[in-house]
């Protein structure tokens, strides 16, 4: 197998991966950015909407703006970018196996490694989740708004998170009848401001609510939506028929975990960031010294504090190989330290920066 | 790692017994009553279980139903989720030819 070297390889070119070999190469350091899609920008492109945070953080812009943005900044810095490229293995630390075009093998070897894979959209099991017309939020926005193309009519949203409740309004733009959105919990689970525009639109709500089958002959035609009661068990004779084409699932994500585990990342598990996790330390290295992560895959937020992680991991990983002097590693390690923990303050972000808190406390146990 | 309770999800499942013959690993095509017949035979981890019906050892390599597979094993066993969910993935984490893992990219393309 050939075999090439570089001082840093970031896997996966979202948000995250993005801002890290951005912030990489900006110190000085050489950068290859692999991803496994034909474009760069992972989910930003199907962000229509407008991002939330301080103007720091671009709030009031919108995900593919973003984006736009960002693929600037690397073509001025000259990163070198391969796309079709799917990371399949980490060995020693430190040789990325990259498949190229589903064709040819290549073994990058890398002084530090910033795996920045994102997360998978959870399904949940249903009689007839099988059928045709079941899908993934996510697959659905990408294919509204990324492929403008309306997979159906009439949907059933099931989980009320902002996932949920930004690819209803999405839909709802693209010319679709959203039925209905059913919600487990007893309350709802998306930013008000989402959740208000849906409701505005006449959008009903069932909260304690599930979805217990769809129904259809070769694709979904209808589904039996049922009441839950606190124990989460389904509530008998409260069942009834919504006519739908299609039920997008929209219930979490859990990190990508795959590359960092098989590289012998350890593993802390943070239910409330989808699961396990690499651990890792306010430098996003994980407990592989020349492994850093970033984003969804260490623990599921949004793109505005993945981006930040991204650029710690960037800004950390380029000081480990001697890049940036002391003083101005340490002043710009303040500058995005104090920008994530904004992200991660107020009713919405307290609960995540717990959560946080205690992957990193996790990580000295480790060493 | 850190010793702490682990709040299991709250994630509603239809009825078990009703649902025997739903879908779990697609890939593989596995239904709900194989994955707890193994279950009830004694394989309680993700690992286990897809040792026993394969499930998860298909295309997505599991991507997909590892997770319900180990929230099923959660539910049956009374088993803190943590400890039944894999922890250890294989190589290649893509789906990949043989021949595109033997095979070199030119000189010139990967020299650049």
């Amino acid at each position: 197998m050939n075999q090439i070297k570089r001082e840093i390889v970031v896997i996966g070119s979202g948000p995250a991966g993005l801002c890290a070999a951005i912030e990489a190469a900006r110190s000085g350091a050489q950068v290859l950015l692999i991803d496994e899609n034909a474009k760069p920008g992972g989910q930003l492109f199907k962000q229509i909407h407008k991002f939330f945070g301080s103007a720091d953080h671009r709030a009031g812009v919108r995900g593919l703006d973003i984006g736009e943005a960002l693929l600037k900044d690397a073509e001025e810095l000259k990163i070198e970018v391969w796309l079709n490229s799917e990371a399949c293995g980490i060995f020693d630390s430190t040789n990325v196996w990259v498949v190229r075009d589903k064709q040819h093998s290549i073994t990058v070897q890398a002084q530090r490694i910033i795996i920045a894979t994102g997360a998978v959209e959870n399904s949940i099991n249903f009689p007839g989740w099988t059928l045709p017309g079941v899908m993934g939020a996510g697959a659905a926005q990408t294919m509204i708004n990324v492929n403008r193309v309306l997979p159906g009519h009439r949907f059933l949203m099931v989980g009320s998170g902002n996932v949920g409740v930004i690819v209803s309004y999405q839909l709802l733009q693209a010319g679709a009848a959203v039925v209905a959105i059913v919600e487990a919990a007893p309350t709802l689970g998306g930013y008000g401001v989402h959740t208000a525009k849906v409701r505005r639109a006449g959008v009903p709500f069932y909260t304690s609510h599930t979805v217990k089958e769809a129904h259809g002959n070769g694709h979904v035609e209808r589904a039996t939506l049922v009441r839950l009661d606190e124990k989460w068990k389904e509530v008998a004779g409260s069942e009834f028929e919504v006519e739908v084409d299609t039920i997008c699932i929209a219930t979490g994500l859990t990190p990508a975990v795959e590359l960092a585990f098989g590289s012998g990342c350890m593993a802390v598990n943070s239910p409330a960031l989808g699961g396990l996790v690499p651990v890792h330390d306010e430098t996003m290295r994980s407990s592989n010294t020349a492994i850093y992560v970033a984003g969804d895959v260490s623990g599921v937020e949004e793109a505005s504090t993945a981006m930040e992680e991204g650029r710690i991991a960037g800004l950390c990983a380029a000081h480990s190989l001697g890049y940036l002097g002391q003083g101005a590693y340490e002043a710009r390690l303040g500058v995005l330290t104090r920008n994530v923990n904004a992200l991660r303050s107020g009713m919405f972000g307290q609960k995540r920066r717990e959560a946080k808190e205690y992957i990193v406390s996790s990580y000295g146990a480790h060493r | 790692m850190n010793c702490r309770p682990i709040v299991l999800e709250a994630q509603h499942m239809s009825d078990e017994s009703e649902n025997r013959d739903m879908l779990i690993c697609r890939c593989e095509e596995v239904t709900l009553g194989e994955i707890l017949d193994a279950i009830d035979d004694g394989f309680v981890t993700v690992k286990d279980v897809k040792r026993a019906t394969r499930a998860g050892m298909g295309l997505c390599q599991g991507r997909s139903c590892s997770r319900t597979i180990a929230r099923i094993i959660s539910q049956r066993t009374g088993r803190p989720l943590e400890e039944v969910l894999p922890k250890s993935y294989r190589y290649p984490v893509r789906p990949e030819k043989m021949a595109a893992a033997l095979s070199k990219e030119s000189e010139d393309e990967s020299d650049r």
